[in-house]
């Protein structure tokens, strides 16, 4: 079965969406020009868009299908999702965010804490973070609500560029340690080479090309 | 005389108090309704909601009679149930909410309105029902505009007037507010006792309103 099965259309204003991707990728990323509909499918991946229609399954559990009128809450479809703006809570510090979806189930809280490196953070206002580490700080937030697809919106965005390193890392330790498949809004092609084993090239609002992340130097 | 502008004080300051607690959960219900729900009705009840600041609050104390009184639709039900409401304390705090309820929706609902849905959809995609997005994101995240508007609905029923002498009367230690008092005294001639009430009401006024704004401001 296919982990990830996406036909997304979607119309929000001028603009429509129209995509359809099947495939077995561990990580996917999508990749493109800004306002080409990128962060559109992963907030409808997410449940905070309703695609018009079409159908979007994740590893055999299906989120949203128009023809069989399943439409799960976000509370339910087991994604965890990073904004590009990541999104800490400000009222809460590093370790009451990290714990905010700890509900659905054991995670092994210590071995996410060493994964991305949060020990030195947990006690801290979230105000007080450098891009970085807030970045790391929301992906271990998602990560300890068990999803079974990590949702990053230019996770590297927001971080300067010698600390990136460390979070490419952190991601390929998730992907291949914790095996939670990515999907992953790409700021550069060379982030797409390492993290992703299939891109989209989105333009308009439709896949311009797809296939392994060579296909975006193709001309 | 001190003892009892002294006991019209203290008086005062709790019926305001109850009412602002009573004004509480319908006000921050309302004003986050107001804020994150589309309902059919909607502008009557934003209008209903406002209604008390325009309306003559004489107007709305005789509103207030007809629905407590002996024979009005609530009143009765009260009162089979032994509690009388019109001419006692109740009726001054009943009185003083309904009074201070629009500036505490409209204070809260700005709150609500500040605060950036995504934050409340993030909790969603993390597993969190309605109620645990309301109560460790939402609230907190507005408490601030919370509690510039209670100030603000407590100043409001501190001052109350109007509705109150209609509805809960000027029965010395019974039903007597600072307002309330300043009026009857100075309609009696006794002036001194007019004049002591007007300076405890404004002193209580001013460190209200001084600290709302302030909170108001912090929030920003």
């Amino acid at each position: 079965m296919a982990r990830f099965e996406l036909e997304v259309a979607l119309t929000q204003g001028a603009f429509s969406i129209d995509i359809a991707e099947r495939s077995d990728a561990r990580a996917l990323a999508l990749f493109g020009p800004s306002g080409s509909g990128k962060t559109t499918v992963i907030e409808a991946i997410a449940g905070l868009r309703t695609p018009s229609r079409g159908t979007i399954a994740i590893a055999g559990h299906v989120l949203f299908s128009r023809e069989r009128h399943i439409n799960l809450p976000a509370r339910t479809r087991r994604v965890g999702y990073v904004p590009q703006d990541v999104l800490l809570f400000p009222h809460l510090d590093v370790r009451e965010n990290v714990l905010y979806g700890q509900a659905r189930g054991h995670v092994d809280l210590d071995g996410l804490v060493d994964l991305l490196e949060l020990g030195e953070l947990m006690g801290r206002r979230v105000t007080s973070l450098s891009g970085g580490e807030r970045q790391r700080v929301a992906l271990a937030r998602a990560l300890m609500s068990k999803p079974d697809v990590l949702l990053l919106d230019e996770p590297m965005a927001a971080v300067d560029l010698p600390r990136r390193r460390r979070i490419l890392e952190a991601l390929l330790r998730i992907r291949d340690e914790l095996k939670v498949p990515l999907v992953y809004v790409a700021h550069a092609a060379d982030e797409v080479a390492t993290i992703a084993d299939r891109v989209l090239v989105m333009d308009g609002g439709r896949i311009a090309k797809s296939g392994t992340p060579e296909v975006i130097r193709e001309p | 005389m001190t003892r009892e502008v002294g006991e019209i004080a203290l008086f005062t300051v709790a019926c305001a108090a109850a009412a602002t607690a009573l004004m509480l959960v319908p006000g921050i219900a309302v004003a986050w309704l107001l804020a994150r729900r589309r309902f059919p009705g909607k502008a009557v009840v934003e209008t209903l909601v406002t209604l008390p600041l325009v309306v003559p609050p004489v107007a709305t104390g005789l509103l207030l009679l007809w629905v407590f009184g002996r024979r009005g639709p609530l009143g009765r039900i009260l009162e089979s149930a032994g509690a009388e409401i019109v001419f006692t304390p109740r009726a001054v705090v009943i009185a003083m909410a309904v009074m201070g309820l629009p500036l505490l929706v409209r204070t809260a609902r700005a709150g609500f309105e500040q605060v950036t849905r995504r934050y409340e959809q993030i909790a969603e995609t993390l597993g969190a029902g309605p109620w645990r997005v309301f109560s460790t994101i939402s609230l907190p995240l507005a408490s601030r505009n919370i509690l510039a508007g209670s100030l603000l609905g407590f100043s409001r029923a501190l001052g109350e007037f109007g509705a109150t002498i209609v509805v809960a009367g000027s029965i010395p230690g019974r039903t007597r507010t600072l307002a309330v008092g300043i009026y009857t005294y100075t309609e009696t001639g006794q002036d001194r006792q007019a004049a002591l009430l007007l300076v405890v009401s404004i002193s209580i006024a001013f460190a209200a309103v001084l600290l709302s704004n302030r909170l108001a401001r912090e929030s920003r």
